[in-house]
């Protein structure tokens, strides 16, 4: 992945910030983590406590967004600022799709991942945010591998599997997983011809295409949202090939919250322990009550393109 | 020969893969069961407070504390670096450290994200020529113990120490607070090999 910013020229310094490697950079030291949704400091202090590996800051967590409707916006400063202030973990924030003022706003007040998402309600329906003018990094959704590879164009350094948010439901996150990785071990069977027709097929640059036929990965790490709410759940995605999990409702939409943000924890990092997954999901308490897909409204997952 | 390289939070898969492209065998760490027989252990990069109650849970801190104090060979790097360390700074209250190596340092000592950078090194002890180095919401050492070397140091700096040390040794504890798994130059885990292998002279024992 080439930086069009220039990748040791960006600021014209020999200490270049904001470089795509150190955007990876921190996605690759979330790995085998959980990044849990929060709306408040104090829920941010029960993540970290937990042992989340980052908190997300978003206004409402998407269950509530999904049962209050409305329009869905970025996060009130105050309560990022005091989100900063309560956790020494990474602080992430949401702003809509393609509303780059909202992004800039956020990288104002120096929150250290930007995710474009489609929990919130989109600004733009044709436009994601040009990611590569940021020098805070993107994490955007995906779907399919086609959808993937069009945000990492745009400049996102990490992408996450939508799934369905809000729905404790966990059969969008399986579907748009084996989508993205089931296409990326297809690709890597492509001879060089057949690697065009799966750029025109994916709507997807090419050079990224021969990038993931010859290294059988995404160029940026793979994470999975939208539907987790029980520590089998991320050990299901986690052996499915995600590199770490994000939680929105799952947990603050709980019985008890912070044993089952510990539990979800233990079961990411342990996750191909099955004794061990278990052992930490025993007695819980009751999950998010969820949701059947067909049932849904609203697909937040048909957000972006 | 196996080096462990403990798997439970963070960026354990570039070191194995650097690790294997050496000819290293390499096994992943996640319970105390898989510490039987290492020659040589690394702390990777990932967040240090998740990684150190991990530590907890897995039945790991215990036996790896143990381990490092009989002389276990160990590269920790950013997060591994703090876990090694003496003394940590703004750090969780009920953050615990091996104190493998006498440092303090500063968690996120560099700021946020936003302040995370990259820029090459010299690092004589690899050999001629820079090393790159990725600095991610890096420590930032701000004291040195008597008995620890410093390999490498960033022109500058940000903590009270100038230059800033930014890769260190005392005995068999190698530590940096940069990564050196975020790139293709394997030299810094080559140093840390040889030190497996007990052909680098150590300095005084920890």
């Amino acid at each position: 992945m080439v930086d069009p910013a220039g990748e040791h020229t960006r600021n014209g310094t020999e200490r270049p910030t904001g470089t795509f490697t150190v955007k990876r950079g921190l996605a690759e030291m979330l790995r085998g983590g959980v990044i849990m949704d929060v709306v408040d400091a104090e829920q941010a202090k029960v993540a970290e406590d937990a042992g989340a590996v980052a908190v997300m800051a978003l206004e409402r967590v998407p269950a509530d967004i999904r049962r209050d409707g409305g329009v869905a916006r970025m996060s009130d400063p105050s309560l990022i600022e005091g989100i900063k202030d309560a956790v020494t973990v990474p602080v992430m924030a949401k702003a809509r799709i393609g509303h780059f003022a909202e992004a800039q706003v956020l990288a104002s007040l120096g929150v250290d991942y930007i995710d474009e998402s489609e929990v919130l309600t989109p600004a733009d329906e044709a436009h994601h945010i040009d990611k590569w003018v940021f020098g805070v990094p993107f994490v955007c959704g995906a779907t399919t591998l086609g959808e993937a590879l069009r945000r990492v164009s745009e400049g996102a350094a990490m992408i996450r599997s939508k799934g369905e948010a809000g729905t404790g439901n966990i059969v969008e996150a399986v579907r748009h997983l084996r989508a993205i990785l089931g296409d990326i071990r297809a690709v890597t069977q492509a001879d060089p011809a057949e690697r065009y027709r799966w750029a025109k097929d994916l709507a997807a640059p090419i050079g990224l295409v021969q990038e993931i036929a010859d290294s059988g990965r995404l160029p940026v790490p793979l994470f999975c949202a939208g539907g987790i709410a029980t520590p089998a759940d991320a050990s299901l995605v986690m052996q499915l090939g995600a590199e770490a999990v994000f939680v929105g409702s799952g947990i603050f939409k709980s019985d008890d919250p912070t044993r089952r943000a510990r539990a979800i924890v233990e079961a990411t990092a342990h996750f191909e322990d099955a004794a061990l997954v278990a052992k930490v999901s025993t007695g819980l308490g009751g999950a998010m009550a969820g949701q059947e897909i067909d049932a849904l409204g609203v697909r937040l997952a048909e957000r972006g393109w | 020969m196996t080096i462990g390289v403990l798997d439970l939070q963070g960026d354990a898969q570039h070191h194995a893969t650097l690790l294997e492209s050496l000819g290293e065998v390499v096994r992943p760490v996640r319970g105390p069961r898989d510490l039987e027989g290492l020659a040589g252990v690394v702390l990777p990069g990932g967040e240090s407070t998740t990684l150190s109650l991990l530590l907890e849970s897995a039945g790991l801190f215990a036996p790896l504390a143990e381990a490092l104090a009989g002389g276990l060979p160990v590269l920790g790097t950013c997060a591994g670096m703090i876990l090694l360390a003496r003394d940590v700074l703004d750090g969780r209250s009920d953050q615990r450290t091996f104190g493998a190596i006498d440092l303090t340092v500063r968690r996120n000592g560099h700021g946020r994200q936003i302040a995370s950078f990259e820029c090459d090194l010299d690092l004589p002890i690899a050999g001629a020529g820079p090393i790159h180095a990725v600095f991610i919401r890096a420590p930032v050492v701000e004291r040195v113990g008597p008995d620890v070397e410093v390999l490498a140091v960033l022109p500058g700096g940000t903590g009270p120490l100038r230059p800033e040390p930014v890769a260190c040794r005392q005995g068999r504890v190698l530590v940096t607070s940069f990564h050196p798994e975020l790139t293709e130059d394997r030299r810094l885990h080559e140093v840390f090999a040889s030190m497996v292998r007990g052909d680098l002279a150590t300095t005084a024992t920890p």
